[in-house]
């Protein structure tokens, strides 16, 4: 009897094994499979820099080429972990060019699996839009706004997790 | 005795706090604004010699660029950056270009890399090391590209614009307004500069 117990745990052992190797199979698969990434111009993206919801967003500019943009993203990836389902969304606006779409921004997102929100901004004229984020903004990035419907702040500036959980927390009380 | 220790925890955090604001002021610095007189400099190009504003005894003002070789949107503006200086150095406005970034940090600006470049993209403008990074923080410069046109004046080379050559990074055949050049032609038409602030996107100066 003893025997047929250890058998039958065995087995399902094995098949709960197997069932996981084939899940993490998909995934894998999906994530080498291409995917669309939105593109916006600035009229596009002004939409998400003005929700008026009950959600408070957290939106990061950033490119592939900007190296201490690269060095805080995993701040920004831990935070939307921690904060999706505390009515938080982080959105990582990139610059990066459109040629390098494909051949750099892509395989980023891809390769880092990134987790939040990416979408990226196309605008050449950027002495229109960069005054309407913000007028104190001379285009050097990373820079990040934390808006909800009652409060915004545009941080000239880059992050540590703490100081940017800390940031967020204005926002949250 | 607590009274005296008491006094010299204020002191301290008197002091704490003016190094504090002294320091603060000294990041604040804006740089120069619209009006107000560049410092001349005395750098080294990528040929050896040291060079200065100074130097041009011709000159009505100059297009000064921060710029370097490893950010990708000065790359992108190298040609155009080129063709500037073509176009205006035998009008009186030459083009100086200035590589503000520490070298220690990005070694693809180092000065060897910068003669690389310069020769590989036949640069007809000189292209200088900003050594020991003291000239970028007193012009403002946050990033490159960083554009500046100058006007030569008995006082001084007086601050004309400051900010992108374009409005269009990515294709110099989309350019709508063209913001250098439509300042250097207002200056030699003596006429006012229409824009004389402009933004757009760079990479930060690497300190």
């Amino acid at each position: 009897m003893k025997y047929i117990m250890t058998l039958l745990i065995l087995v399902l052992f094995s098949c709960q094994n197997d069932i996981k190797t084939k899940a993490s199979l998909a995934n894998e698969t999906s994530n080498e499979e291409d995917f669309e990434l939105e593109i916006y111009d600035f009229d596009g993206l002004e939409p998400f820099l003005t929700k008026k919801d009950n959600k408070t967003y957290v939106v990061n500019f950033w490119a592939t080429w900007c190296a201490p943009c690269i060095k805080e993203m995993p701040h920004f990836e831990k935070l939307n972990t921690n904060y999706k389902h505390k009515n938080v969304e982080v959105l990582l606006v990139s610059l990066d060019f459109p040629f390098n779409y494909e051949k750099k921004l892509k395989p980023f997102i891809k390769k880092h699996k990134l987790q939040s929100k990416v979408i990226a901004l196309d605008d050449p004229d950027m002495n229109t839009w960069i005054p309407k984020i913000d007028k104190n903004w001379d285009g050097t990035i990373p820079v990040t706004i934390i808006y909800n419907k009652s409060k915004r702040i545009f941080y000239n500036q880059t992050f540590t997790y703490n100081q940017l959980e800390e940031e967020l927390q204005k926002f949250l009380n | 005795m607590s009274k005296i220790f008491k006094t010299i925890t204020i002191l301290a955090v008197v002091l704490l706090v003016s190094a504090f604001t002294a320091n603060k002021v000294i990041s604040d610095q804006k740089g120069y604004d619209i009006g107000d007189i560049a410092t001349d400099f005395k750098l080294m190009n990528v040929d050896g010699k040291m060079v200065s504003m100074s130097d041009y005894k011709d000159a009505k003002g100059f297009i000064i660029t921060f710029t370097c070789n490893t950010c990708p949107y000065a790359v992108l503006y190298e040609d155009r950056i080129n063709e500037l200086n073509k176009k205006y150095a035998a009008k009186g406005f030459p083009v100086i270009a200035i590589m503000p970034n520490n070298t220690d940090i990005m070694p693809g600006d180092s000065f060897e890399a910068m003669q690389k470049r310069a020769a590989s993209k036949g640069f007809t403008f000189p292209y200088l090391l900003d050594e020991g990074q003291k000239i970028f923080p007193q012009y403002g410069a946050t990033k490159t590209p960083h554009m500046y046109v100058l006007q030569k004046t008995d006082k001084g080379n007086v601050v004309k614009y400051i900010g992108a050559v374009d409005d269009n990074y990515k294709d110099a055949s989309a350019v709508k307004e063209k913001y250098v050049e439509n300042a250097v032609d207002a200056l030699l038409k003596g006429e006012a500069i229409k824009e004389t602030k402009t933004r757009a996107i760079g990479c930060t100066i690497k300190i």
